[in-house]
């Protein structure tokens, strides 16, 4: 188990983003460093505009470092790719699909058609519990079920890294705690490493392994938190000493990040 | 579930019943006001009552006029419309793609639209004559700007993030374009194809003064110099039913093939 863990999925080396604003050139990211085991948990809190979505983005291919190198499996990330998917938090389904075709897009992207297709949608829309409204279309969703059909979507596709950007930020108190348990229900079945941005220090301990503070102007990692509370974990888990007491460790950090950017 | 459902399809049933009463209200209410006009003596003269309007329409095909009128017309529309059509499309989508063909055209697209057709007909006539070529130019002219206006916008606001998460799902460029962008776009482009029909009737009038040998803007000006106010008043409320033909038409279009979206524009 030991040695899995030291499995290396991606390798963050020495990332550097900037980009052209309207005073001149802002660093986003510098000096990025992570390595995320196989299988891993990770979660990232912040202060907005610490560029941790930057990051995300980064691995996924969607953005180009400035400099430095992200390597998924060994092999250096120049553009997005069917080890990672991605789940926004704006949910990103296609409007005009049903629930079902939504889940289908990247299966269908791979070459996979037909009833072998719909077979494997079908298992994770059963997945997220939502076997009642395969036919119909995002608008007739409410947003809990909406994120739930982009989560089924990113494991359809069979991503070997799924990168989560603040997927629960836009949903209500309860329809959020419930969909974490969903999550981590999911991940302790159908292991997949997982990057996790979120702005709530709750849900990224609740969630991860570690939980990586990164701070703001320029965007780098500030600190790596290794959450020693075993799964499985539920709503109790955040009334847990230990569970307050890293909290408190992580907030203290976090707020002071706050207190930065507000300068 | 089921009672809820049936509940609710009693409601539209319901619903659907009242929309065709007040329907049936705001003709009556119109028809009130038309007759109130045709006895009032200062309007009399130009709104005559609508059994003596209606009673024009065996005389306008006995002259031989009306089937020639509107003929004439839908052909000079359609055939206007759809060239502005053909060619907004690809400038649309040229200038949401690129930058540079944005700042060239876009400014001059709004200039031009701001200008009423009326206004420029008569260089058209001077450069391309008259009959039938330059009514067909006035509605292209038209037609384009209004459509073009109304594609780009919608092109160029669609969510990049539909477009990201296709990209993550393994789809290439030429997937985006088939399976994100045009059915993206595609509402903007039935709102263009409906505001097009409207600019191209409302334009109709301009364009037939451009010299015509028939239809049915020509005709309402030839009833103009002759006084003949009852034909004049059936031929504007002719224009006035196939506008709103066409326009129900392109929105049972809109809601049977953009039925998906999240909210309807106007």
């Amino acid at each position: 188990m030991a040695g899995e863990e030291r499995d290396i999925k991606v390798h963050i080396d020495n990332v550097k983003k900037t980009y052209m604003g309207r005073t001149g050139e802002v660093v986003a990211l510098n000096g990025v460093n992570l390595d995320i085991a196989n299988n891993e948990f990770v979660t990232v809190v912040g202060p907005s505009g610490c560029g941790k979505s930057t990051l995300l983005n980064i691995i996924a291919g969607l953005l180009e470092p400035s400099s430095g190198t992200v390597t998924c499996n060994g092999k250096v990330v120049t553009g997005t790719g069917p080890d990672r998917g991605v789940v926004f938090q704006q949910y990103a389904l296609f409007p005009w699909l049903t629930v079902k075709k939504n889940v289908m897009f990247g299966l269908n992207m791979k070459g996979i058609n037909g009833e072998e297709a719909e077979a494997i949608a079908m298992k994770y829309i059963k997945m997220v519990d939502l076997e009642k409204f395969v036919n119909h279309y995002p608008k007739e969703l409410s947003g809990g079920m909406k994120q739930r059909v982009a989560i089924a979507r990113a494991y359809a596709a069979n991503p070997e890294v799924l990168l989560m950007d603040e997927p629960f930020g836009a949903l209500d108190a309860q329809t959020r705690t419930q969909l974490q348990q969903e999550l981590l229900d999911t991940w302790e079945k159908e292991m997949k490493t997982c990057f996790f941005i979120t702005h709530d220090v709750d849900e990224a301990l609740i969630l991860g392994q570690r939980v990586v503070i990164m701070s703001a102007r320029p965007g780098r990692i500030k600190d790596i938190i290794d959450v020693d509370i075993p799964y499985p974990r539920d709503q109790e888990t955040k009334m847990s000493p230990r569970f307050l007491e890293l909290k408190n460790l992580i907030w203290s950090q976090v707020y002071q990040e706050y207190l930065e950017v507000r300068k | 579930m089921g009672e809820k459902s049936s509940a609710r399809k009693g409601g539209k049933q319901g619903g659907k019943m009242m929309s065709r009463v007040w329907l049936l209200i705001s003709l009556a209410v119109a028809i009130g006001l038309w007759t109130l006009l045709s006895v009032l003596p200062q309007t009399a003269r130009s709104f005559p009552n609508i059994i003596v309007t209606l009673g024009q329409i065996p005389v306008v095909i006995e002259r031989g006029i009306l089937w020639k009128d509107l003929s004439s017309s839908l052909i000079s529309v359609g055939a206007g419309y759809a060239l502005g059509f053909i060619i907004a499309l690809p400038v649309a989508i040229l200038m949401a793609w690129y930058k540079p063909v944005r700042n060239i055209i876009e400014p001059w697209i709004q200039f031009i639209r701001n200008i009423p057709p009326l206004a420029y007909v008569p260089l058209i006539v001077i450069a391309a004559g008259v009959g039938r070529r330059p009514q067909i130019i006035v509605i292209t002219i038209a037609t384009f700007l209004i459509m073009c206006i109304t594609m780009y916008q919608g092109i160029i606001n669609i969510d990049e993030t539909l477009i990201k998460a296709a990209r993550v799902l393994g789809a290439r460029d030429k997937d985006i374009f088939i399976r994100v962008l045009a059915p993206a776009s595609l509402p903007f482009v039935l709102t263009a194809i409906r505001l097009g029909a409207s600019v191209a009737l409302t334009t109709l009038i301009a364009a037939e003064s451009t010299g015509a040998f028939a239809g049915l803007g020509m005709r309402i000006r030839s009833f103009n110099n002759n006084f003949e106010t009852a034909p004049m008043l059936l031929y504007i409320i002719i224009i006035g039913v196939i506008g709103i033909t066409v326009e129900k038409i392109i929105k049972l279009l809109e809601r049977k093939l953009t039925g998906w979206q999240e909210k309807r524009e106007i």
